[in-house]
């Protein structure tokens, strides 16, 4: 068995496949035969580093050598220097922006501190059917410290110390919920995880459920010593079945270790978790509709005061925490409120689990410390946009949230700069756009959702939110006027303003945000009537070139609705009001001779 | 299973259950005992995570070669599934993303067998609580 001394990884990456990290590799082989080391080196392909900014990237294992923006014609180079003489070819190394020095082992580099995981700590390390891994990786121990040795006073201190604020979108500092509901007089109150995920795009409740429930079980037992109560309850979507068996499971091992149920590690305390399944309404989201759901009544929301501090399911005090500010918790009993204070930015402290999904490379989930760019999170740790094409927007917080543009590309996402930008974080859901995407499309998207999720019971959300849809479609379709516009910021408003619960409320948002985002692109829509990303049928019009048609018939033959005639070997022509754009004579033309006027 | 009655109870299980990891992480047979870790969340079973799992399953068994393959949580490498992280004895774990059954194999043949690394090694870009 031959065993190799060193390894190079070559990014295979899209970016980095982009500028000839093959090339590269071809070349490091060449040179690697030519030198007869066949057998002590090998080359690998790996999945993307994340670094694409700088790529093509090289790295030589196992001294953990990282070379950048490396050229096919280096590659000689690394094996003369580094494999066969052993000296790292310096102008190749990362080179630090702040100390100005050359970085040579990939440990020291900035970028490995651009993710840390807290809330998803043991997703993807421990078997999350098996409490003895969870606990092997210090579970239950922050439960055992708190039953022990604090008092819920000193644990809600300690909460309040860390900053950790409350991770479904809203960014209410957790310790202060508890101390609310700790205050609130009652024989009975409950715990209630809201686990009701329901932002497009956004799925980080659902890993940590699925990867590690018990750190959720852990701190909802946390909360109820801290607040007094003794009942806990998930209400959890009945869409996220694998979610569900896990938790099931986790709670069962949980009885039988004693962590749940009566007497806890001899303490006295009491508690124990049920489950409570929601039909995937996303109103069922905000916590009163949340608790009625739960009541077994209608998922509608009700007037707050009451706060479910004061009066929550049953008309008990009730906590509700969503799932990944749950996850933080025995992180910061165990480590201390100062540890995780010293992570994040000034107002916003720990780390935010987003979902990147939509026209980016590596979709995926990340964990980056509040204050982190756009733009660290888009071409650093996401790879950069598909195909190369050109960043546009970013949706940030789901159906209630906003689109952020070019500008604030290098604005630090916390609970408030995103706000301050027109946007919020909501749940973490992070949906990227090129620029293929029609802003005045993804608007109508958005609120297409609200129409469909609104409850009804309140007029501004059930009969505005219908309006502006109508003003929208009354745009893409190019019968739009500038008026127009101004009625949709008016109205949209009058939405925000009047509605009754956080839907209603936050619903206008992806309108008005693109509406002074992208200004122009509306402008361009209903006085030009032109959609520039193409998206908006009604707008285009498929010509076809006369000067380049040769007349070979295959539109005519293709187009469905026979909108399309002419003469065998002279040019066609295609007849508008008979056109239904589907773009097939476009796909079909050999010769590129119809184009989208 | 035995109830845990108190803190000291929690810390011994634990002791106890770290060592068993440890165990079986530096067998008495440390040449032969290899870890699998398959992420099976809804993402990566839906990208065929069972296959994978299975696959590795039979395919060790069959060639007789001792390895532990659990499963474990999603990774967040969603664009890479079925991703799937090997830890060899004495050597850093090493996540490869898109692991199907032919991927599946050749990390058995390659990687398992002859320590060569095969392409589709996913780097590590981030810290985790304990640095």
């Amino acid at each position: 068995m031959t065993e190799f001394k060193t390894h190079i990884m070559v990014c295979g990456g899209t970016g980095c496949r982009a500028s000839q990290s093959e090339k590269i590799r071809q070349n490091l082989n060449t040179a690697i035969q030519e030198y007869g080391l066949e057998d002590d080196v090998q080359v690998v392909m790996t999945g993307c580093f994340g670094f694409c900014e700088k790529g093509p990237v090289v790295k030589i294992i196992p001294d953990n050598t990282f070379y950048v923006q490396v050229k096919p014609e280096d590659a000689d180079l690394i094996i003369q220097e580094h494999i066969i003489k052993g000296r790292k070819v310096s102008h190749l190394l990362y080179e630090d922006p702040k100390t100005k020095e050359m970085v040579s082992d990939s440990k020291h580099m900035d970028f490995y501190k651009k993710q840390i995981r807290i809330a998803l700590r043991n997703c993807g390390f421990i078997n999350p059917e098996n409490i003895d891994e969870y606990i092997a990786r210090d579970g239950y121990a922050a439960l055992g410290k708190v039953l022990t040795e604090m008092t819920p006073e000193q644990v809600i201190a300690e909460m309040k110390q860390s900053g950790l604020r409350g991770r479904g979108g809203g960014g209410f500092p957790t310790g202060l919920k508890w101390e609310i509901t700790r205050k609130s007089q009652n024989d009975q109150k409950y715990v209630v995880c809201n686990a009701d995920e329901g932002d497009p795009g956004a799925f980080m409740d659902r890993s940590i459920l699925e990867g590690d429930p018990n750190s959720v079980i852990e701190a909802m037992a946390i909360c109820g010593y801290c607040i007094g109560a003794n009942q806990g309850l998930v209400y959890i979507r009945a869409e996220y079945p694998l979610a569900i068996d896990r938790l099931r499971t986790a709670l069962k091992q949980a009885r039988e270790y004693g962590l749940l149920g009566k007497d806890i590690l001899g303490t006295g305390f009491n508690f124990d978790i049920e489950l409570r399944y929601g039909a995937g309404a996303f109103v069922c989201g905000e916590e009163t509709a949340l608790i009625h759901s739960m009541e077994g009544l209608r998922g509608e929301p009700t007037f707050k005061p009451p706060f479910p501090a004061v009066s929550g399911y049953k008309g008990k005090p009730t906590n509700v925490n969503n799932v990944e500010t749950f996850a933080n918790v025995p992180v910061i009993i165990n480590k201390g409120a100062n540890w995780f204070n010293k992570i994040g930015s000034e107002k916003s402290k720990g780390t935010k689990v987003f979902a990147l999904a939509g026209k980016i490379n590596n979709v995926g989930l990340i964990e980056v410390p509040m204050g982190t760019t756009l733009r660290e999170v888009i071409y650093e740790i996401g790879g950069g946009i598909k195909d190369g094409k050109k960043f546009k927007a970013v949706q940030t917080g789901g159906p209630s949230g906003g689109c952020l543009t070019e500008k604030h590309l290098d604005t630090p996402i916390d609970f408030d700069n995103l706000i301050a930008a027109g946007s919020m974080m909501g749940s973490g859901g992070m949906i990227v756009m090129d620029e293929d995407s029609c802003m005045v499309s993804i608007a109508k998207f958005y609120l297409e959702f609200t129409l469909d999720e609104s409850c009804g019971k309140c007029a501004p959300c059930r009969i505005g939110n219908k309006r502006l849809h109508e003003i929208l479609n009354k745009i893409t379709q190019g019968n739009g006027t500038k008026t127009d516009l101004d009625r949709l910021r008016l109205l949209g408003n009058v939405i925000k303003d009047c509605s009754l619960c956080g839907l209603g409320q936050t619903s206008p948002n992806p309108v008005l945000s693109t509406l002074t985002n992208f200004y122009n692109e509306y402008i361009d829509h209903v006085e030009n009537h032109k959609c520039s990303a193409g998206q908006c049928k009604a707008l285009l019009k498929y010509v076809i070139d006369p000067e380049i048609c040769t007349g070979c018939t295959l539109c005519f033959r293709n187009c469905p609705v026979g909108a399309i005639s002419g003469e065998k070997k002279s040019p066609h022509s295609i007849d508008q009001s008979l056109c239904i754009k589907c773009g097939a004579c476009y796909e079909k033309c050999k010769f590129n001779a119809i184009r989208i006027a | 299973m035995e109830k845990v009655k108190s803190l000291a109870d929690l810390k011994k299980i634990r002791d106890e259950v770290q060592s068993r990891i440890r165990l079986r992480e530096n067998s008495d047979r440390p040449e032969k005992l290899v870890q699998i870790k398959v992420a099976m969340a809804t993402c990566g079973i839906a990208s065929g995570a069972k296959e994978t799992l299975n696959t590795f399953v039979e395919e060790l068994e069959l060639q007789a070669i001792d390895a532990v393959i659990t499963q474990t949580g999603c990774m967040g490498y969603c664009y890479a599934e079925p991703t799937v992280e090997v830890t060899l004895p004495g050597k850093d774990p090493l996540v490869f993303g898109y692991v199907d059954k032919t991927k599946a194999l050749e990390i058995i043949e390659k990687y398992i067998k002859k320590q060569e690394l095969v392409d589709g090694i996913i780097p590590v870009t981030y810290k985790t609580i304990d640095e």
